[in-house]
């Protein structure tokens, strides 16, 4: 038990920290230099070699691992070394319950491909996300510093406020698939729906070609609004740009981290991109399907391949084409975050403040009732 | 029971080791040359005139008090979601009654300018 465990926690670990969130960061330059016209990073190099400016991620590692720490007068010592590792350790926990594949049989024995399949596994995700926030706050207050301080502030009301939205944005997603679990929640996903089939008691009549239409079961076709509304919350929650006031640095220099330096900050830098991929791989699973092949179902996938080959053999492809759909989409997602990231201007605090009381807050409580309705109506 | 929760605690673990480690290891070869001015804390090069550790703008006080409101309220829609087809049009009418005190809540504060920057 703890050896299976470890080894799929480990896995998630090696893949998505380890091996994506470095290219993240170059993802970010190339996508901005690409943006705004320019070549971007291509200048670190091993013997003339630059991989295209691959090599930057292990050239930022370095650079943050010789700087000195510095660690301002005045601050307090204890709170400032710990809050960098308040925010990081949440973000790199959250990955314990993304499933990252369905549920196969071998035989006898079932593999499921989810770190720790707890049955609250969203919920786990928000509580621990929440936890980063005290990390960031923390951050601002411990260094005794005018702008972190303000940094900090704005941080906590920003993060506190969205918190709750980002809460209520996906309650209909609960309601469509009745479940907490993400790994129950892809599985769902895991068929197609008749768009149009909730006219059906509208109507009661054929209507040809139209009413036949079919589209994956995926979230966003339940809950289009709630897509939206989901995505802006949890990238206001990520503090990134065009949220990014607790940074702000045009205004309050770096905010909360701006006394933070050497690998310190490179924490708080690691868990920012870190939270991008959480942040894309959790839309997938909520809303794109997670690992889901559109209109292919697992049997489908399976059943096919084993007419050539051996069941065991066809199990084995289709986790591997599961798993590349799921990366996929999780990259899909990691460009949409980017490309909003270079388009928009920073928004001011009073603008962030109000979309989420004034806008999203009545918006998503609606959207709870309207697919409450329209759930029983269907159903009769 | 608790099997299910392996995976948290090992990924818990992994991620103090990881985070602990990349900070150890910087502490270990980050240089060390200090001098009082350096260890000043920023302020556009000027000295620190005031203390950061003073009281702030009543406002994100408010946003604190409407946070626990409404999260509250939020954490009860969960499992309410969950089961939500199973409680069917009873279901839904008890959580209506539930909102209308919330939103009501939610339109004085808005009334009397709490949610204004």
């Amino acid at each position: 038990m703890l050896i299976e465990a470890t080894v799929k926690v480990l896995f998630i670990l090696v893949v998505m920290v380890v091996g994506i969130a470095p290219v993240i960061t170059w993802i970010e330059r190339k996508q901005s230099a690409l943006m705004q016209d320019r070549i971007g990073a291509n200048r670190a190099d091993v013997g003339g070699i630059t991989v295209l400016g691959l090599l930057h991620p292990a050239a930022d590692v370095i650079k943050l691992m010789t700087k000195e720490d510095v660690v301002p007068e005045g601050a307090n010592r204890v709170m400032h070394l710990l809050s960098p590792l308040i925010v990081a350790v949440p973000a790199i926990s959250a990955f314990a319950v993304i499933p990252y594949g369905g549920v196969y049989r071998f035989g006898d024995t079932t593999l499921n491909l989810v770190g720790a399949d707890i049955d609250w596994g969203l919920l786990y995700i928000f509580a621990i996300g929440s936890i980063a926030a005290y990390g960031t706050v923390i951050a601002g207050w411990s260094s005794n510093n005018n702008w972190s301080m303000l940094g900090g502030l704005r941080a906590s009301a920003q993060l506190i406020s969205y918190e709750v939205t980002m809460g209520l944005t996906v309650v209909g997603v609960f309601m469509v698939f009745e479940t907490l679990r993400l790994s129950d929640m892809a599985l769902a996903q895991d068929t197609t729906f008749r768009l149009f089939g909730f006219l059906d008691r509208f109507f009661g009549l054929d209507w040809r070609w139209i009413d036949q239409v079919r589209v994956p079961a995926w979230g966003i076709f339940y809950q289009p609004l709630g897509f939206l509304m989901f995505l802006t919350a949890i990238m206001a929650e990520n503090k990134r740009p065009p949220f990014d006031i607790p940074e702000g640095e045009s205004e309050i220099i770096a905010g909360y981290h701006l006394e933070y330096s050497g690998m310190r900050f490179g924490l708080f830098f690691m868990s920012e991109f870190i939270e991008i991929i959480i942040i894309a791989a959790l839309t997938a699973t909520i809303f794109l399907g997670g690992w889901a092949v559109p209109y292919l179902s697992t049997d489908t996938i399976i059943g096919g391949i084993s007419r050539f080959f051996d069941v065991g053999f066809a199990t084995c492809l289709c986790i591997l084409i599961h798993f590349s759909t799921f990366m996929l989409k999780v990259f899909a997602m990691i460009w949409v975050q980017m490309l909003l990231r270079w388009s928009l201007p920073r928004f001011r605090y009073d603008q962030v403040m109000s979309l989420c009381w004034k806008i999203l807050l009545p918006l998503s409580i609606a959207n709870i009732f309207v697919t409450g309705l329209v759930l029983l109506w269907v159903k009769g | 029971m608790l099997a299910e929760y392996t995976g948290v605690l090992v990924i818990l673990v992994v991620g103090m080791v990881i985070a602990g480690g990349m900070l150890g290891i910087h502490l270990l070869i980050g240089p060390r040359r200090r001098f009082a001015e350096k260890q000043q804390p920023f302020e556009c090069g000027e000295t620190q005139i005031v203390s950061p550790r003073r009281r702030y703008a009543v406002k994100f006080y408010m946003v604190a008090i409407l946070f626990v409101v409404f999260d509250v309220e939020a954490i009860f829609f969960y499992p309410w979601g969950a089961v939500f087809q199973e409680l069917g049009w009873f279901g839904l009418g008890a959580m209506f009654v539930f909102t209308i005190p919330l939103a009501v809540g939610l339109i004085y504060e808005w009334m009397k300018g709490g949610l204004e920057w």
